[in-house]
């Protein structure tokens, strides 16, 4: 509805544009370029890291290689506070993936500047930016889930729908369809708050007035990366554990 | 597109970022003011209780994201335009 030509400004750092995108045609799909690009940077950023910080491994780890087992470890004890001490081991993987990529995403959205680099439409932002990333990663989550269960449980995973009684059948069913929906739209949303605050400010006040916006949006990305690792290691943990069993804390 | 339509989406926007804020700041507000008494009471635990606070405001915060979520639909992707 509001023209984006309206919102510009002579700045090339200060454009608003919100629902353009650089379409590419692949077949009869329309996807959006500009995630696809900014999603592969993110991801080539970790695998030279991970390469890089484990191409001359040592006993005692320095510089890079103590980084990264810092956040094996942070993401290990994450698995490990939700998931639970028996089962946690091969969650890791998942969840430090959702994490890092989440993560790097957030950051890289912020700090690199990307609205430098022009495109013939939309922009380059952070790639959990658009909605379909985001949606991509729950129902990854979502399907993560259903797998530990069944895995688990085999088909006494269904038990959990008529638990604690068969009245609540229906908001248990309801409860598979929010938790994606949740997730999706929580990391969406706040990483495009972020972003769209810190244009709009931009846009008024192009300097200085803006540094301790972008601060606050370092820290609730980072924060909203850990929120959906946390919440996807959660939602395995239950599904695995049953509602029946014991309260992991 | 319509003025009727467009000034509707104007002020539902407002309605929905605005109306969205209230429950979620009296909450963070309560969470708050309990995490400090308890920080008070057991300043050994402040660690754990920074952490939890933390989490559960982003939790809460996500409410009035979903608010923002609805006004930026109306106000960039509005499906009665």
């Amino acid at each position: 509805m509001l023209n984006p030509a309206y919102l510009s400004y002579p700045l090339p750092l200060a454009k608003l544009e919100v629902g353009q995108h650089l379409y590419w045609e692949i077949g009869n799909l329309k996807i959006h370029g500009q995630v696809f690009m900014t999603s592969w940077f993110v991801i080539a950023l970790l695998v030279l890291f991970s390469i890089l910080a484990t191409r001359k491994l040592d006993r005692v780890p320095s510089g890079l290689q103590n980084l990264m087992e810092y956040a094996l470890e942070f993401i290990r004890d994450l698995a490990k506070n939700q998931i639970g001490e028996k089962e946690y081991r091969p969650w890791v993987p998942f969840v430090g993936t959702l994490f890092l990529f989440i993560f790097v995403s957030n950051w890289s959205g912020a700090l690199v500047p990307w609205k430098l680099i022009h495109l013939p439409a939309g922009e380059l932002a952070a790639p959990t930016n658009d909605i379909n990333t985001t949606v991509a990663l729950a129902l990854l989550t979502s399907l993560a889930y259903f797998y530990a269960g069944f895995s688990k449980r085999g088909l006494g995973y269904f038990a959990k729908y008529i638990e604690p009684t068969p009245i609540l059948l229906p908001i248990n069913i309801l409860e598979d369809f929010t938790k994606p929906l949740s997730l999706s739209f929580r990391l969406f949303g706040n990483i495009l708050a972020d972003e769209l605050v810190v244009a709009v400010l931009v846009l008024l006040v192009p300097l200085f007035v803006p540094l301790p916006v972008m601060i606050l949006g370092l820290f609730t990305s980072a924060i909203q990366a850990l929120i959906f690792a946390t919440l996807a290691a959660a939602y395995i943990g239950e599904a695995m554990e049953g509602h029946g069993a014991e309260e992991h804390g | 597109m319509d003025p009727i339509i467009a000034s509707a989406s104007v002020i539902a926007a407002a309605l929905a970022v605005g109306l969205a804020a209230i429950g979620p700041g009296i909450g963070q507000g309560n969470a708050a003011g309990q995490a400090v008494e308890g920080i008070a009471r057991q300043p050994e635990a402040e660690g754990k209780i920074r952490g939890t606070l933390l989490l559960s405001l982003a939790f809460m915060e996500a409410l009035t994201i979903y608010g923002l979520v609805v006004a930026l639909v109306l106000l960039f992707a509005n499906p009665f335009s």
